[in-house]
């Protein structure tokens, strides 16, 4: 089926945020904004969802946490619980000050790297990934609104040319 | 304009009058002679009552039969006596001391933070600027009760024999201590100690006066001089905080040194100075006082008490963790003690100090609700004063330590004190700085 978007095209991201307010207000759905740089506000003005990352990397955290507790109690002391250097291996808790070092790196490196990977998965980002670019001035020094045309084209079209956009276009979309 | 509410004065008024009751019934209840001790320590043998310190004791305590006609075992058990007379006579100094230097050291923490914030240009916290010169001027009476302390020490007043490198008796069989007199000794002792409470204080009196005479002046000078006092206090502050730091607390245990102890102590005070800021804070914009507090100020500060808690732990663990695993005896000795004697404020000053710290302020929404911020500086600033009771206690009262009158009065004493001061000082100038540079910027800071 064709669908039929707007492209509004802005040069300046004060003019885009106050462009993402009116749209939002007059109830226009926004699909998707392209800007060169992290707007700062954007994404409460679109009225994005919070993200959830934060959440998932403290239980990553906790999971690096139990790994590197799990293998040093099973390897040290556990299975093979030697004398070294007189460091008592008589359980977990004794020999724990020895550990810490290791169960605080495990611990940044399950959050950080499963942090990272859940990133890439969450905003399909890979190598080889064919790249959704709208237009390409937009990783430079252009920003692009779209929005999907449901009604009046004529209408909408004119809404968009008072919102400040330098350009605005009819696409067809597949 | 603050007016101090007639309610918070009585309040701390009454901590005050408590507290002394306290430290004056901590002195009574102080056997005033060996006699006594003898007593307390037959009759707690025989009674079954202070199994902690005749377990402690224990073999010292067996050959002490009284029939027994054994003069070496008599020799042990009058030194015995002596001691523990001796533990009990530093209880309510001890007691004394560690309120007094908690405070006090507390006041720096904010003093060094204020300190940090206008060389650091930030522009987020010119709003609390007054809020931070409020705490600082209990420097001032916490500086001056602190160093009478310390001349009681030194001088031993009311057999305060807290500092044992000050008692000549002691060094003149001490080879270790003889080699340290050239630092360790009374007049030098003192020197720094005024020497590093009168520039502290003359850089808070100083810093005052420069932000109070830009609020008057029409051009920028009393700012720059502001901004370079304190640059120069901080250069000062990093060392004579390092010998602050082995001076009163470090030479409580002559014959221990740790490298990076002033560090440890640094972040301690700083932490609580925080704690203390973002309560005193919260309190003022509850009652409506700071209108141009928002919070995200809330929310910074409650990340600088979640960052500098784990700060203190990484050092307190970095301590803790070398001496533990090189197991040197003499420095292994000072861990030893703790954990044997200590064990419960030892430990659960970490609990206190990083695990409710780390699970409660780490979300970004809990440091943005003020009770949330309020319980988590309650139970911060009871961590750090039991880190300062383990710092000193051990080395001044050993087993012997309990937190009763004594302990408690002196922390009434000192809370009550710090905010009679703190709340008087604060009504002395307007809430909000006139003409900082950076003071637009801050009132509508959002993070």
């Amino acid at each position: 089926m064709m669908s039929k978007v707007i492209h509004a095209i802005y040069n300046d991201d004060d003019v885009l945020l106050d462009a993402v307010h009116k749209t939002r207000s007059a109830h226009h759905h926004i699909e998707e904004v392209y800007t060169p740089f992290p707007v700062h506000g954007l994404d409460k003005a679109m009225g994005l969802a919070p993200t959830r990352i934060a959440i998932a990397a403290f239980l990553y955290g906790l999971v690096g946490l139990s790994v590197a507790t799990a293998m040093m109690n099973f390897i040290m002391i556990s299975d093979w619980p030697q004398d070294i250097g007189g460091k008592p291996s008589f359980s977990y808790l004794q020999n724990m000050p020895a550990f810490v070092p290791i169960m605080f790196e495990l611990t940044v490196f399950f959050a950080a790297h499963l942090m990272v990977i859940t990133f890439y998965m969450r905003s399909k980002l890979w190598p080889f990934k064919q790249a959704e670019n709208p237009d390409v001035r937009t990783t430079d020094d252009h920003f692009l609104m779209e929005v999907g045309i449901h009604g009046n084209e004529e209408e909408l079209v004119s809404f968009f040319k008072t919102t400040g956009a330098v350009e605005v276009k009819v696409i067809e979309k597949h | 304009m603050y007016t101090f509410s007639s309610k918070l004065k009585t309040f701390s008024l009454i901590l005050i009058v408590l507290g002394i009751i306290g430290i004056g019934y901590g002195y009574i209840s102080t056997p005033s002679s060996i006699e006594e001790v003898e007593k307390m320590l037959t009759e707690s043998h025989h009674g079954g009552h202070g199994e902690a310190s005749s377990d402690a004791h224990a073999t010292h305590d067996a050959p002490v039969a009284h029939d027994a006609k054994d003069v070496h075992a008599d020799a042990e058990h009058k030194e015995h006596v002596e001691h523990v007379y001796h533990q009990l006579q530093n209880k309510p100094w001890s007691a004394l001391y560690v309120a007094g230097i908690f405070f006090f050291l507390l006041t720096m923490g904010v003093l060094a933070f204020y300190a940090i914030q206008i060389a650091s240009q930030a522009g987020w916290s010119p709003v609390l600027f007054r809020v931070m010169e409020g705490i600082t001027a209990y420097l001032l009476p916490g500086s001056i009760i602190f160093f009478v302390l310390l001349l009681a020490a030194s001088f031993h007043i009311g057999h305060n024999g807290m500092f044992t490198w000050m008692d000549p008796e002691v060094v003149k069989e001490d080879k270790l201590i003889q080699g340290k007199t050239a630092f360790l000794n009374v007049p030098f002792f003192l020197i720094r100690a005024i020497i590093f409470i009168g520039v502290w204080n003359l850089y808070r009196h100083f810093a005052r006066k420069f932000t109070l005479a830009q609020d008057e002046s029409t051009d920028d000078s009393n700012y720059k001089k502001l901004f370079k006092a304190s640059a120069a206090f901080l250069v000062f502050f990093i060392v004579s905080e390092s010998i602050m730091s082995w001076d009163w607390i470090m030479s409580v245990d002559p014959h221990w040194y740790s490298t990076l102890f002033g560090w440890y102590v640094f972040a301690s005070f700083f932490v609580s100075g925080i704690t203390v800021l973002t309560m005193i804070t919260i309190y003022l914009k509850s009652k409506g006082y700071l209108p141009e507090v928002n919070k995200s100020h809330i929310q910074d500060l409650a990340k600088f008490m979640f960052a500098f808690s784990i700060f203190w732990t990484y050092l307190w663990f970095s301590q803790f963790m070398l001496i533990w695993y090189a197991d040197i005896p003499e420095e292994v000795t000072y861990y030893v003690t703790r954990i044997e004697h200590y064990n419960l404020p030892f430990f659960g000053m970490l609990a206190l100090n990083f695990i409710f710290p780390i699970l409660i302020l780490m979300n970004a929404d809990f440091k943005r609700l003020t009770w949330i911020v309020i319980g988590a500086g309650a139970v911060i600033l009871f961590g750090h004063y039991l880190d300062f009771f383990n710092m000193i206690m051990p080395a001044t009262v050993g087993d012997k330590w309990f937190i009763g009158a004594s302990e408690i009065g002196s922390i009434l004493f000192f809370a009550g004190l710090f905010i009679l001061v703190v709340f008087t000082a604060l009504t002395k100038a307007p809430l909000i700085a006139k003409r900082y540079p950076f003071m637009e910027e801050s009132k509508h800071f959002h993070y």
